[in-house]
């Protein structure tokens, strides 16, 4: 029983078609890395998913949660998707404890000692417990996106969507959010990450969907893909001939 | 002929002051409330209704003051309602500040980062929980000093209320003026009362822009 089921989706930006019909299941403890090209429709399939774009077509569903374009579906399914974003989307007003908290008692309505001793455990889960009461602009940018996972660990999902998420990064700072990812992936948690990170993707992924011009033009598990690849744009894509 | 000391002349301009302080005070808070509500309604709202708050900040903006003084004054005059010019004034500039206020407002609304609304939307947020928690707050530090700022031309804006016959500052200072024929001392105080009134102002809303901007820091 495939814990994302993602058929036939389709969505358009006015006359441009960016995604042509996309089917995608997910099993729970997957961890599938999205390559392909920009423009490719990688990021706008993750953004589908928990509905920040509305689809033109076909259906999303996770864990029997119908993605519906209304503010009570969407909450439902938001619970179980997390999403992380390349920008981080700290909420620069609130301490990183704060940005932690706030959705626990504002969406889940968690009591404040509960939230905060939850948001604690999350800091520390990604190797942050000391900066509880720094404001984001006090952060690196590795420390920001650390407190957005956490963030988004808090609400308790069944599944993460990581959208490009060390590509704003300093080269430095991206091994410290790789390896919170790793782990994340080890314990089992279910990720779909967009990602230019190919080493990583090879290390960590059960599969890698390439995609080319709004279809998911090759899947498999990383060994083929990255070792095997079948298509000419796949090959060009990764630069091997 | 009676003579008046510059101490009479200042002692009746201050007291009508009290007046220009008082219609300042009712136009930029009810305004303000007014405003809030247009700005509810242009970025919460459906079509209707972000149709019709447009609509009414263009027209407020797009037409002098003055008229709609006249119009509030004498417009309502035509139905058989009598309309004291304490009233019209009052409901001129409140109408007035507000479309002002919403429209001030609502590019501090739209100055947050999509950013903010998306990760808020991730977590399962509604709209009024993102607007409260998330949104507003960051777009009222930016929303202060230009808030400041206009109120220093509610303030220049009461002085047209005087020629509906509102005693305020102006009028106070056009009646002084005919008593005591010197029109130059009368106006020359009547500017200086309106300038200690709008410079503190002018110079708290640069003060709280250096202070908000400084190093970008949100708190």
């Amino acid at each position: 029983m495939p814990l994302i089921e993602i058929t036939d989706v389709r969505k358009r930006f006015g006359d441009n078609e960016v995604l042509k019909g996309i089917d995608l299941d997910v099993k729970p403890g997957e961890v599938i890395a999205i390559i392909g090209k920009s423009g490719s429709g990688k990021s706008t399939l993750l953004r589908c998913i928990n509905g920040l774009e509305i689809i033109d077509g076909g259906s999303i569903s996770v864990a029997g949660s119908q993605l519906l374009p209304d503010e009570v579906h969407l909450k439902a399914l938001r619970l179980k998707v997390g999403m992380i974003f390349q920008q981080f989307n700290l909420f620069p007003h609130l301490t990183a404890g704060g940005n932690v908290i706030l959705s626990q008692t504002v969406v889940k309505k968690t009591p404040k000692r509960e939230a905060e001793a939850m948001a604690r455990k999350m800091l520390e889960r990604v190797g942050l417990a000391e900066k509880f009461d720094a404001y984001p602009d006090e952060l690196s940018g590795g420390q920001q996106q650390r407190v957005a996972i956490a963030r988004a660990l808090a609400m308790e999902p069944i599944a993460l969507l990581c959208d490009e998420v060390t590509s704003a990064l300093d080269p430095e700072l991206v091994a410290e959010v790789l390896a919170v990812v790793r782990e994340l992936a080890a314990e089992g948690m279910t990720l779909l990450m967009v990602t230019h990170e190919m080493k990583f993707a090879r290390d960590v992924c059960s599969r890698v969907v390439f995609m080319h011009q709004g279809r998911v033009h090759e899947i498999g598990p990383p060994e083929d893909v990255f070792a095997k690849p079948k298509t000419p744009e796949l090959k060009q894509f990764l630069g091997v001939q | 002929m009676m003579e008046f000391s510059t101490w009479d002349i200042l002692r009746n301009l201050l007291l009508a002051t009290r007046w220009t302080i008082v219609l300042s005070l009712v136009s930029f808070l009810g305004g303000g409330i007014v405003g809030a509500l247009l700005l509810f309604l242009r970025i919460g709202g459906n079509r209707i209704s972000t149709a019709f708050t447009r609509y009414y900040v263009e027209l407020f903006q797009g037409t002098p003051l003055l008229m709609q003084l006249f119009l509030a004054f004498f417009g309502l005059g035509l139905f058989g309602i009598n309309v004291p010019a304490w009233l019209a004034a009052g409901i001129a500039l409140v109408l007035w500040t507000a479309a002002f206020l919403a429209e001030i407002w609502r590019g501090c609304v739209e100055a947050v980062a999509r950013g903010q609304w998306e990760a808020s939307a991730s977590l399962g947020m509604g709209y009024v929980q993102q607007m409260r928690y998330v949104i507003l707050p960051q777009a009222l530090k930016v929303a202060i000093p230009p808030t400041v700022g206009f109120s220093v031309q509610v303030v220049k804006g009461t002085a047209l209320t005087s020629i509906i016959g509102f005693v305020e500052l102006s009028k106070a200072g056009t009646v002084v003026t005919n008593a005591t024929f010197q029109p130059f001392t009368v106006y020359g105080l009547v500017a200086l009362i309106y300038f200690a009134l709008c410079w503190p102002l002018s110079k708290s809303s640069q003060a709280l822009e250096r202070k908000l901007n400084a190093a970008h820091r949100n708190h």
